[in-house]
């Protein structure tokens, strides 16, 4: 135990050094995460072992970080990528293969260059990705370009998986290693293998349409965060499990997953749930992979490693490029498509491992292989650097960006917090106008009949910094608050000033007294919740006692207008003597009474006199 | 009787004052065309104290009737507030004027006008400088722009609060006399087109029965 926590002190204290570092210097979490594996490796500081092991397990982060990807892309929207995903992805993996695959012919028998080639058109999903979502690019044209060639390659795992054995040509030893610790399929017929593979993925799909919505809600209704944790990692787990089970890729099922539960208004729970899980794994084999740099193969022999590094960069730059031309990419489109996938991926460790327990690839092929993986992976941030550096020059990053907005439309310029009576019809009232909120609401009944009237509106307690995140508070532009109880409407606001500066602030407050204390907090949009219905009221009130429409209108208007004038004087008041704000108040409203009364009877005689003043007989 | 050169015309009385319970003459003019048949009264401060006017319905209500009175007093030379944002929305282009545009066409347009000057100060040698006909030529314009049959003003001038309830009596019903006569087309509309004002001899123009 000691040990363990021991280890986990030095993972974790070592990324809490190295990344804030890495990017204060601007090179990325990823990088940073590398450069703290080299450093606590054996070949720096030697502070960690089992770096295998920890790999191995933290590879999970990559599974729930697919899963999130999975959750922001709705069913719609993965129907729509089918062409770049099966086209782009698709070529890329074939070319790849086929190049690699000849050039390693130069050196190895054909089988192995054919295990090699195909294990090395691989990316790293995981640093790819990571990268991708830290320069905001996700949204992009490129990023989405380069999204679907990585979804593809997840896909193709499984029947690289399938097709390697057939490659073996080394004689071993039965290890009597299987895939599940459930059962093994691979001892079914065909048929039933296929059968029970279909199963799994459509249990997925019926799991997330119809389970998984009364799941979450009744676990919503306990109000028990923890058990929503528990919940979400569960399905995560559970899901990786079952994939495992019937030999399919853990990263593809969460990944259908995430897609099914993505119109679910848990979403953003979900996300801000499984989030910090998945950064720390994800970090965590970040680190593994710079501690498992070799450094004494790769001294030894630096000249092959360096060659081969290069080579696969280039080999696979030279596809993407190719690629990226056959798609009629843009030019700035096509150096950044290319750039950022021209790396080996986690993938190919695994794959490694697989082809050597297979008899496919024997130990003294694989280890210079993998470092290069390494090392190109290494380079991968190096490289997305180099590229805004160089070739996107100052404009290119922009271009990049503006186009997401296109992309976006503007659908979440606005985040409002509290769904109740009031905000139901401001909801209506903006979507009316064109703007499409994202809707949070705590209360799990009113977010489910709300979805039945089609509102776009999510589960959660607004209140919580990372649901705030997962709701897209760094894009917004307004946060429009009108949850009832003002202690947790002033914790909200006090949140988003701290962390979202630029967010503009819109607040329903319930009375007077909510006003002040929103005042207090330098809000200055603020309207009192039964202010407008009261006037509203009172000017119909007047047309039934026979005053003109046009003036009892006339009459709202002044009475609002001098109303919201004297709150400033009357908050100062408040807060600074409450004996004078009384008389303060009634004053006030003898000088309203006043006002009113002079626009009421302008003295009509006298002003009869001023037009006809000048008539002859006057 | 009805003039049977004529079919009856249906009137829309545009009512233009914002505050009615401040109104003498116009509240006693709308009175006497109150409830008259194939006669309908629009009161826009009334319908649209917010300013916001039902393009639609304006559109329908012209389309519905065959004369357009504007019932207004004359303020700051022209009309309130209300008939110029009137005019600004309603009269849509490819509705009321354009080459498509033939819905107003051949409808009569004419403004009932009350003004506290009387008639001696719209004069070119009176304090207003200007005659009501010179003040009021954008409307007429307006109604030449939208193919309308424009008529001289009905005006009611020199009003105060001071005047005897004869008078005022007086104007009502020669208001009514004009209103009746446009409608059933006794009234003379090419001798009337001649005149400063409609009202100014009101017996010359309508036929007698
Ligand atoms: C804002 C305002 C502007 C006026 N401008 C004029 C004007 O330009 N010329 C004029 O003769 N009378 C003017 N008057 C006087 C009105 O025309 C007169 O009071 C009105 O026609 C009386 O009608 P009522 O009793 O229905 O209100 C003005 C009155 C007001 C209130």
């Amino acid at each position: 135990m000691e040990h363990f926590l021991l280890q986990l002190f030095i993972f974790l204290a070592a990324a809490a050094i190295a990344v804030p570092i890495a990017k204060k210097l601007g090179l990325g979490s990823v990088l940073g995460y590398l450069i703290a594996g080299i450093i606590i490796g054996p070949f720096g500081l030697s502070l960690i072992a089992d770096i295998e092991e920890v790999m191995h397990f933290t590879e999970f982060g990559v599974v729930m970080m697919l899963f999130l990807v999975g959750l922001e892309l709705k069913p719609s929207l993965l129907w729509q990528m089918r062409t770049p995903i099966v086209g782009m992805g698709g070529l890329q993996v074939a070319l790849s293969s086929v190049l690699i695959s000849g050039f390693s012919l130069l050196y190895l028998p054909w089988q192995q260059a054919v295990a090699v080639g195909i294990i090395l058109s691989l990316s790293s999903t995981a640093i790819v990705l990571q990268t991708l979502r830290e320069k905001g690019l996700m949204n992009t044209s490129p990023g989405r370009s380069i999204f679907s060639v990585l979804l593809f390659q997840d896909l193709a795992v499984i029947p690289m998986l399938a097709v390697l054995p057939l490659l073996a040509t080394i004689a071993m030893l039965d290890d009597g290693h299987h895939g599940s610790i459930f059962f093994d399929i691979s001892s079914l017929p065909g048929y039933l293998r296929i059968l029970v593979t279909l199963l799994a993925i459509s249990s997925i799909f019926l799991l997330g349409k119809f389970a998984g919505r009364p799941m979450f809600r009744t676990i919503a209704a306990t109000r028990v965060r923890e058990i929503f944790v528990a919940a979400a990692l569960a399905l995560v787990v559970g899901i990786s499990l079952l994939m495992t089970a019937v030999g399919l890729s853990p990263a593809l099922g969460t990944f259908l997953a995430g897609v099914v539960l993505a119109d679910s208004e848990y979403r953003h729970e979900l996300e801000s749930d499984i989030e910090p899980f998945k950064g720390l794994l994800l970090g965590i084999f970040f680190i593994s992979i710079g501690a498992s740099l070799n450094f004494t193969l790769i001294g030894e022999e630096i000249l092959l490693i360096a060659g081969l590094s290069i080579a696969l960069i280039g080999l696979k730059w030279l596809v993407l490029v190719v690629t990226g031309f056959l798609f009629k990419m843009a030019k700035k489109e096509r150096s950044l498509f290319a750039i950022a996938l021209a790396q080996g991926g986690e993938f190919a460790f695994v794959l490694f491992q697989f082809s050597r327990t297979n008899g496919v690839l024997p130990a003294q092929t694989i280890e210079p292989l993998i470092s290069a993986v390494a090392i190109s992976m290494f380079l991968a941030p190096l490289l997305f650097l180099a590229h805004d550096k160089f070739i996107a020059g100052p404009h290119g990053a922009e271009d990049v960006q503006r186009e997401a907005d296109t992309i976006d439309h503007g659908e979440h310029r606005v985040i409002l917090a509290g769904f109740g009576r009031l905000g139901t019809d401001l909801g209506r009232f903006l979507i009316s106008a064109g703007i499409k909120p994202v809707i949070l609401d705590h209360d799990a009944a009113n977010v489910d009949i709300l979805r039945k009237f089609g509102f776009e509106v999510y589960y959660g307690d607004i209140t919580r910094l990372d649901l705030l995140e997962a709701a897209g508070a760094d894009e917004a532009e307004l946060l429009i608050v009108t949850i009832g109880d003002k202690d947790k409407a002033s914790e909200l606001v006090e949140l988003v000033q701290k962390h979202y500066p630029h967010l503009k602030i819109a607040a329903n407050a319930a009375d007077r007294s909510a006003a002040y204390q929103l005042m207090d907090l330098g809000i200055t949009v603020i309207r009192r919740e039964t202010f407008g219905s009261a006037l509203s009221l009172g000017q119909e009130s007047l047309k039934l006692l026979g005053v003109d429409p046009y003036e009892a209108y006339r009459l709202k208007r002044i009475f609002r207008k001098k109303d919201e004038e004297m709150m400033p004087e009357l908050y100062r008041m408040h807060r600074e003597d409450e004996d004078q704000y009384i008389s303060m108040y009634q004053k006030h409203n003898i000088d309203l009474e006043e006002l009113m009364r002079l626009d009421q009877n302008a003295d009509t005689e006298e002003l009869d006199k001023a037009w006809t003043a000048k008539n002859p007989e006057m | 009787m009805r003039n049977p050169d004529y079919p009856m015309r249906k009137i829309l009385i545009q009512f233009v004052h914002p505050a009615r319970s401040r109104s003498k003459i116009n509240n006693t003019l709308r009175a006497a065309v109150e409830g008259l048949d194939g006669v309908t009264i629009n009161d826009l401060y009334a319908t649209y104290p917010d300013f916001l006017i039902d393009v639609q319905r304006e559109q329908q209500l012209c389309e519905e009737h065959d004369a357009i009175i504007f019932q207004h007093p004359l303020y700051w030379y022209s009309t309130p507030s209300i008939m110029k944002e009137w005019l600004d929305l309603v009269l849509e282009h490819g509705w009321a004027y354009g080459s498509q545009a033939s819905l107003l066409k051949g409808k009569l347009f004419l403004q009932a006008i009350t003004a506290g000057g009387d008639d001696s100060t719209y004069r070119k040698d009176g304090y207003n400088e200007f005659s009501l006909r010179e003040l009021i030529s954008p409307y007429r314009a307006t109604a030449k722009l939208c193919n309308m049959v424009w008529l001289p003003p009905f005006a009611v001038l020199g009003i105060h609060r001071g005047l005897p309830e004869e008078e005022i009596k007086m104007h009502g019903e020669d208001y009514r006399r004009m209103v009746i006569g446009l409608r059933d087309g006794t009234l003379d509309i090419e001798q009337g087109r001649k005149e400063d004002y409609l009202n100014n001899d009101l017996h010359a123009i309508i036929r007698r029965p």
